[in-house]
């Protein structure tokens, strides 16, 4: 990566455990470096003293380091050539073959002008009736998973991908465990998938600041398919809470002052900058995010899962149901934003109806739990609602299941017979009169 | 005079240090080149002869020695015709006419078409003493009239020396001449500037508001009304609904012009907007949305220096509209993601925080803002008014952060959007508890409303309000004993409360007949609940309780879904007077 023009330097200033400073001229905002060979990129500009921050730690670097700038920001070369392909944060070959050649793009480039962009209306299926009835997900859209640590979320996301019609899937991995990465690699693999996934994947192997550039790489290759091609486009981006970490990291070494939960008082606006990529396109190409945020403990107060959730369309949370024993997406706390635009429209016309009535059903269903555990005697009405929710869970919102919408509704309609009455379902007279199995 | 220039000496993301060689004010505007990129940006602080600006846009490949001119003013609007129905970003640039699909740094279009030709029409006469905010013309903009007005910079009495004749115009030619008090000159067009950050009051009084402004929405029209030119906020935890509640409100409310500033939120709302507004019919007017919407819009992803920019934007340009008498509805959302910006450039200028890391000034900012609503009576004796709802977004849900604890004083109604009620899909998710209207207790909004809607109106809400109040006591105390360790009258009373819940407070918002109620639909809705509610019927046994109420509460919703008063709708009537008086 050199060229005749660079700007070599030998004197550091000062060294901290993620940053040195040096004085240099010519600097430009953001733009990359290297220190003693690791990749560094321009933070802050004090007249001639320049601010670096080594993505890869300061450990041993020495006051005589070389220090080289290239005199641009972090690039990728984009090009069909990167399908199928593995990457590490700063976009090198991981899987042993050549250096993509292509057009060098910077990454995190500028925002679509939200008047350009298209209304999203393509649904996304993806078989699994807590995602597809009752949080239906559509292109163009941004949701994250919030789970528990122990909870099977890259499962989950594997299974999506892989059943989602997509041209292509983009994994951004940050701070994934080696086991992951290699699950994912391999269930692409057998999947038969491996051309259409791009993946860029940093492991707690690496040092954790190296973790920031990974979204941007995966979502300017997602741009280029999505814009330049105009494919369909799926991310997938685990884990951001230890993205968000990285970036705490960062504005702390940087003696910023903390906000909630230490985290920097830009969080919102980083992470808004990254989700807010996905995208309907004029043209067809869309972008669409799926993304985890683990969970310390469920607490969804805390300022990662609080920023993410006012940013993003919804989410999705995977729950282990006690009575089944399945494990489901929570009817209750998960939410896809922009399911109003496909349900009963790209959906059959009761869909609305029924995912309302199957989750207030399912709601009487926890509240009769609650008074049984209190102690206090069921009503009838309360031992009909539990049985259906025992039914629904198992037969339906149970993730092992995979079955198209149209099916998933019909199976609701049956459970709705088996146990209520039309009016105990408090669904529109016309559509209950039109459905309604006895 | 010589504009001030500069050198940029230091860069801290969109912090720049510029060293002047001049005079440069607070809050000046100044532009920084960038190989020939004009990059805007605004002095938000100074030390000896280095100012501190924040770009509106990504410093990226900025250097030390990049070139600044100082413009000799403050952020501003452009006031004229052609604001209508626009998208803008938060500086006021046409996002319509920009090129390509990604947004480009420098790209900054102008806001109003100064190629258009506009049909003028003299209001004032040549000797008519005028001052600022005095209606000088008319032309037409789409379907308003709209005033040209004497420019509200101008201070002191002038008088119409000249005025162009009737005819077709471009907004910068001259449509009159102006003489001051000591007989200087001053031509007038059609468009004037305006800092946004300083409230237009060109008008003679700004009275307590005394009529409320319907917005189809029950919860609020009914239980919590909005006055005209009042204030309200909704703060609610991410998923309550805020957005829907705000889309709901902005296409039904009984308003003139409707203002959005989409300030930090997502995208793919705005996009909705600038999608279903131009087919969506006003049904008040029968005219499209769009034609009286005007969008200013920050999304989350844009440059954070002017998210905070694009609210004053809207409210100048509220404020404008206001001026010329008409009725302004102004959404922003979300305020919060405006207090951010602000919290993230007070951290940067290194400045000693307050609660949660904001500025020390945040409570005083927000009030200062919300201030700029309110009816007005103008110097002409015609009346117009901001209305202003925003929403806040509270960290993580908690309603003691600083932005909803500032925004509580200043705003007079509280729309409590709250998890438990999304979560059990109880929509709108309002707290029917603990929101509040302050107008209910302005005896001029009450005398108003019993004029409009029913003698008594007032004291009947109280009442339902306290039937909700009963029986969520009610409620908890089956939860504590059971039902059976309760009398069957908590049963009723819970009931009872459940009734107007499922009945009145919640509404479908996607449901083409549900999502809009008018008032006479909402008066005679409540009558009819609260005539079930005055009625104690006995019962055997809870469960026949709990049937008799649901019976009821499904005919009313069946009501709530039909054609007000279509045969259906007497169907659904006839049958709920027979299961009422059977009982």
């Amino acid at each position: 990566m050199t060229t005749a023009f660079q700007r070599i330097y030998t004197k550091l200033e000062g060294i901290t455990k993620a940053t040195v400073s040096l004085h240099a001229k010519g600097v430009v905002a953001e733009e990359l470096a290297t220190v003693a060979g690791r990749l560094a990129q321009v933070v802050k500009i004090n007249g001639d003293l320049i601010t670096l921050q080594i993505f890869a730690g300061t450990e041993g670097i020495a006051t005589n380091a070389e220090v080289v700038f290239f005199g641009e920001p972090p690039t990728l070369n984009v090009s069909d050539d990167l399908a199928g392909r593995f990457f590490n944060a700063y976009g090198q070959p991981i899987d042993g073959g050549p250096e993509v050649e292509g057009e060098k793009r910077e990454i995190g480039g500028p925002s679509v002008n939200p008047f350009r962009r298209k209304q999203p209306s393509q649904l996304i299926a993806t078989g699994i009736a807590g995602i597809d009835l009752n949080n239906t997900l559509v292109s163009g859209q941004k949701i994250p998973f919030f789970a528990d640590p122990d909870q099977p979320y890259n499962q989950v996301m594997a299974d999506v991908a892989l059943r989602a019609k997509v041209d292509k899937i983009i994994l951004g991995g940050m701070g994934l465990s080696n086991d992951d990465y290699l699950y994912y690699k391999q269930v692409f693999e057998n999947a038969g998938a491996l051309g259409r996934i791009i993946s860029f994947v940093n492991t707690t192997e690496q040092p954790p600041v190296e973790r920031l550039l990974v979204p941007d790489m995966a979502l300017t290759a997602a741009e280029y398919f999505a814009v330049d091609k105009n494919e369909k486009v799926l991310v997938l981006l685990t884990d951001m809470t230890l993205y968000a970490d990285a970036l705490s990291i960062v504005s702390n070494r940087m003696d910023q002052i903390p906000s909630k939960d230490s985290m920097p008082g830009s969080l919102y606006s980083d992470l808004a900058k990254l989700y807010e990529k996905a995208v309907q396109l004029p043209d067809g190409g869309s972008i669409t995010i799926i993304a985890v945020t683990t969970l310390s403990g469920g607490d969804i107060t805390h300022a990662i899962p609080d920023n993410t959730g006012y940013i993003t369309e919804g989410q999705l949370f995977l729950r282990t149901d006690s009575d089944t024993g399945k494990v489901i997406v929570d009817p209750f706390r998960s939410l896809s934003r922009l399911k109003q635009l496909v349900i009963g429209k790209a959906t059959r016309n009761d869909h609305p109806q029924v995912m309302n009535a199957a989750v207030r059903l399912y709601a009487d269903a926890a509240n009769a739990k609650t008074k049984l555990e209190n102690g206090f005697d069921l009503s009838d009405y309360d031992r009909r609602a539990l049985e259906f929710a025992k039914d629904y869970s198992q037969n339906i919102l149970s993730i092992d299941i995979n079955i198209d919408i149209t099916e998933m509704l019909d199976r609701t309609w049956k459970l709705f017979a088996k146990y209520f009455s039309k009016a105990e379902t408090a669904i529109k007279q016309e559509i209950a009169d039109q459905y309604w199995t006895k | 005079m010589t504009k001030t220039r500069g050198k940029v000496v230091g860069i801290i993301a969109n912090l720049i240090t510029v060293q002047v060689n001049g005079a440069v004010a607070q809050n000046e505007i100044c532009h920084i080149d960038l190989k020939g990129v004009k990059l805007m940006a605004e002095v938000i602080k100074v030390v000896g002869d280095k100012a501190y600006v924040q770009v509106f846009e990504s410093s990226r490949g900025l250097s030390v020695g990049c070139e600044v001119e100082f413009e000799q003013h403050m952020l501003e609007a452009t006031l004229g015709p052609g604001i209508l129905s626009r998208n803008y970003d938060g500086l006021q640039h046409n996002l319509e006419i920009m090129e390509g699909v990604f947004l480009q740094r420098g790209d900054y279009t102008a806001p109003l078409n100064y190629q258009q030709q506009y049909r003028f029409t003299p209001i004032a006469n040549l000797g008519d003493k005028v001052q600022a905010a005095s209606w000088l013309g008319e032309v037409p903009e789409g379907w308003l009239s709209h005033k040209i007005m004497v420019p509200f910079s101008f201070e002191g009495n002038y008088t119409v020396k000249w005025l162009a004749a009737p005819g077709d115009y471009t907004i910068e030619e001259k449509i009159a001449v102006l003489t001051d008090e000591n007989g200087s000159e001053h031509p007038v067009t059609m468009v004037q500037k305006w800092p946004v950050k300083k409230a237009i009051t060109a008008y003679k009084e700004k009275p307590r508001p005394n009529r409320v402004m319907e917005t189809g929405v029950r919860v609020i029209d009914t239980f919590n009304p909005i006055a005209e030119g009042g204030t309200g906020f909704i703060p609610g935890p991410f998923g309550c609904g805020k957005t829907v509640m705000q889309h709901a409100i902005s296409k039904q409310a009984d308003a003139d012009i409707i203002i959005m500033a989409a300030c930090g939120e997502r995208a793919n709302e705005v996009v909705e907007i600038f999608t279903e507004f131009p087919r969506l019919d006003d049904p008040r007017t029968g005219r499209k949305l769009m034609e009286r919407t005007t969008i200013i819009c920050n999304t989350s992803n844009m440059p954070v220096a002017a998210r905070e920019a694009s609210v004053y934007t809207a409210m100048t340009i509220a404020e404008y509209y206001r001026a010329m008498g008409f009725k302004v509805l102004l959404l922003a959302d979300s305020t919060s993601r405006w207090a951010q910006a602000l919290r993230e450039m007070s951290n940067r200028l290194e400045e000693l925080p307050g609660a949660d890391a904001f500025p020390m000034d945040l409570s005083a900012i927000i009030s200062n803002f919300y201030a700029r609503a309110g009816f007005v009576y103008l110097n002409n004796g015609e009346t117009g008014s901001v209305t202003f709802i925003g929403t806040v977004s509270p960290a993580g849900g908690n309603l003691k952060e600083p932005v909803t604890e500032s925004t509580k004083k200043a705003a007079r109604c509280f729309y409590a959007l709250v998890q438990n009620r999304a979560d059990s899909k109880r929509y709108p998710a309002i707290d029917p508890v603990e929101s509040y209207s302050k107008y209910l207790e302005y005896p001029e909004i009450i005398s108003y409303l019993d004029e409009k809607i029913i003698e008594g109106w007032v004291s009947t809400v109280r009442e339902a309000r306290n039937v909700i109040l009963r029986g969520k006591e009610a409620y908890e105390q089956i939860n504590i004993l059971g039902d059976d360790g309760v009398p069957m009258d908590y049963h009723v009373r819970y009931w009872k409360s459940e009734l107007i819940d499922f009945v009145l407070l919640q509404q479908d918002a996607f449901d083409k007949i549900d999502a809009s109620t008018p008032l006479k639909r909402q008066q005679y809705m409540l009558y009819k609940l609260m005539e079930i509610c005055r009625q104690n019927p006995i019962f055997d046994n809870f469960e026949q309780c709990s049937v008799f109420y649901k019976d009821i509460i499904n005919i009313c919703r069946q009501m709530n879904y039909s054609e007000f008063e279509s045969p259906k709708f007497k169907e659904h009537e006839t049958a709920l007077e027979a299961l009422i008086h059977n009982s």
